[in-house]
């Protein structure tokens, strides 16, 4: 008996990016990331290399590739905090490789899935760095805060509807 | 075996990098601890993250930061070009008043810094007998936030100013409102600010008006906390708190907030939560100071200005005090213990003389009988009457008896007696005049 996909042939295709834009895009993600705040304090609830590395995890559907570029731009996150290098990189590097895993099973196209996978991989980003701050560097006073991750992934996802839509028009079909 | 690393090759490459990074975090982790106590000064007050990093990891985050804040800088000076000509050649309202009423502001300002300077003077010499030693901001670096750290849990802001301006590590950021952070890492041409909302930012602080030292750390949620005080009715909501100096990172006296709240820490009982709001608006700066060096004594300018307000300060209590000493009888006058009126007085002899003499109820200088001419009804509209003389003679207008009633021959008195000014003093008997007065007390000063 043949096995049965859950996903389609058009699911599974695999999309890929020109370099400038696979290099670009996270850089630009991180530069306003980092500026927009100065200006607009609330924006620090965003996490737009989040976003990114969602997006590029679930286009390639490669989890390697995925894990790749989120510790790429985790570390080049923590390179502008005070943390250690590897917080957001080891938080990132596992989102990355969830998102790409989930990108085989679920249709990334469709927006409800969209905001459903931002919001879902947001908390679960938090909770990872949870688990990092208090077991890898013992900073026993880093607390969760439920309401504020909350907004933080409910932000995180209206804001990736147009960012996906904006990064959609430099896929490639591999 | 071939089989497992083809079959099991995804989850094999993330546990790899996953490795990797937890290796390197490890070594992160230990390396300041190591240095910590020698290259922060207040390193007691702060944890791991607050102290430099290691020299492959500074290397590390200076490549990323060489990276990101060029982009930064010229983001932000086009901005700026742009928000500057918006603001002086486009929105001009207002401009003609604002800049009226900053002059009236500028001209009351200058005359409260000479009072200050006159003041901060004596403070320096009370501040020598108690040998305190203050450290004053000697020179100072402005710089411009270009950027911030992207993190909500990682407060940190970037400077345009880096080592090539003189900045280090560790040195104090302020604004004129108050304390800002310190300046935690330091590249050619950028700086790292570590803000004081940041967890794992420090300060040594205390409270203004109760005069406790505690410790003041940043929270995860971005406020200011004290929290290794016990409950203390004395500390109340409003209280400014201000740097000790004890952090030997801050320069003593430089606001840094007032209480907003007091509660009970949940996490570290019995200890209290105090948060303090910031003087400065940690979300919304610009720019900012860097103090790159201090000293005990002022810099030269201010030391200036505080010298030529204290001869000021100085002439003015000579003329003042010739004044008195050529004119006794408008010294100020005293208030008996008992309320009953006031005498005027010169020192000690003053209060003996208010003590023993019927002199002792002159009039306040408000009152109506004390004036002589003036419009009816106006107070203090008339010239003052003549007080009687500390010192009377037989000049004196009525120290010598009428001619009537001198006897031929007779033994001149060594007293003479002191009239009464006023006809209603002469009522009043020296017991009810401050016969109870010491010649130590002081005197109160007449309005």
């Amino acid at each position: 008996m043949a096995e049965r996909s859950y996903t389609s042939r058009e699911e599974l295709d695999q999309y890929g990016f020109h370099p400038g834009v696979t290099v670009m895009a996270p850089m630009v993600c991180i530069l306003l990331q980092a500026m927009l705040p100065r200006t607009l304090p609330w924006l620090l609830h965003l996490d737009l290399p989040l976003i990114a590395t969602i997006f590029f995890a679930v286009s390639r559907r490669s989890p390697i590739a995925g894990a790749v570029t989120g510790t790429l731009i985790g570390l080049f996150q923590d390179g502008l905090t005070n943390h250690p290098f590897g917080v957001d990189g080891i938080a990132k590097g596992i989102i990355g490789y969830v998102a790409a895993s989930l990108g085989f099973a679920v249709d990334i196209d469709n927006v409800i899935n969209r905001v459903a996978l931002v919001f879902t991989l947001s908390l679960f980003q938090s909770g990872l760095l949870y688990l990092i701050a208090h077991w890898l560097l013992g900073q026993a006073s880093y607390r969760l805060l439920p309401v504020q991750e909350l907004i933080s992934a409910a932000a995180n996802s209206v804001v990736a509807i147009p960012v996906f839509y904006v990064l959609d028009r430099f896929r490639i079909r591999d | 075996m071939e089989s497992f690393f083809a079959r099991f090759k995804n989850p094999l490459a993330l546990i790899a990098i996953v490795l990797l990074q937890v290796i390197a975090l490890a070594m992160q982790v230990q390396r300041p601890a190591k240095d910590a106590d020698a290259l922060s000064p207040s390193g007691a007050a702060e944890s791991e993250e607050a102290a430099p990093d290691g020299h492959n990891v500074s290397l590390l985050r200076r490549w990323t930061v060489t990276a990101i804040t060029p982009l930064e800088t010229a983001l932000q000076s086009s901005s700026a070009r742009v928000r500057g000509a918006w603001d002086d050649y486009v929105d001009l309202r207002h401009t003609r008043q604002q800049n009226a009423a900053l002059k009236d502001e500028v001209a009351r300002l200058r005359e409260e810094e000479a009072s200050f300077a006159a003041d901060a003077a004596q403070g320096r010499r009370l501040q020598k007998l108690l040998a305190f030693r203050e450290q004053y901001a000697l020179t100072n670096v402005a710089a411009e936030v270009i950027g911030t750290s992207g993190s909500d849990r990682s407060h940190v802001l970037y400077l345009n100013k880096g080592s090539d301006d003189g900045l280090k590590p560790d040195q104090p950021v302020i604004t004129p409102d108050g304390v800002v952070g310190k300046i935690r890492d330091v590249f050619p041409h950028t700086s790292q600010l570590l803000l004081i909302n940041d967890p794992s930012s420090g300060a040594g602080v205390v409270l203004a008006t109760t005069r406790i030292r505690c410790i003041l750390r940043g929270t995860e949620t971005g406020q200011v906390q004290i929290n290794d005080l016990t409950p203390d009715s004395r500390i109340k909501v409003g209280e400014p708190v201000i740097t000790s100096g004890g952090d030997l990172v801050f320069p003593r006296g430089l606001p840094v907030g007032t209480v907003q709240s007091i509660a009970l820490d949940p996490l570290h009982q019995p200890y209290t939560a105090i948060t303090v709001k910031p003087a400065v608006d940690l979300n919304r700066l610009e720019e900012v100071l860097v103090i790159t060096a201090t000293s005990s004594t002022l810099p030269a300018a201010a030391a200036q200005d505080a010298a030529a307000a204290e001869a000021t300060a100085q002439a003015n209590q000579r003329a003042a005090d010739l004044v008195a000493e050529k004119l006794p009888s408008l010294q100020p006058a005293v208030t008996p213990a008992n309320g009953a009126g006031t005498a005027p007085v010169a020192g000690a002899s003053g209060a003996k003389a208010a003590a023993g003499s019927p002199t002792a109820t002159a009039p306040p200088p408000d009152d109506p009988e004390s004036q002589v001419g003036g419009l009816p009804g106006i107070p203090n509209s008339g010239l003052p009457r003549s007080k009687p003389a500390l010192h009377p003679d037989r000049f004196s207008p009525g120290a010598a008896p009428p001619a009537a009633d001198m006897t031929p021959g007779a033994v001149a008195q060594s007293q003479n007696p002191v009239p009464s000014h006023n006809p209603a003093q002469d009522q009043n008997p020296p017991a009810q005049t401050g016969a109870g007065q010491q010649p130590d007390q002081q005197p109160d000063q007449q309005p």
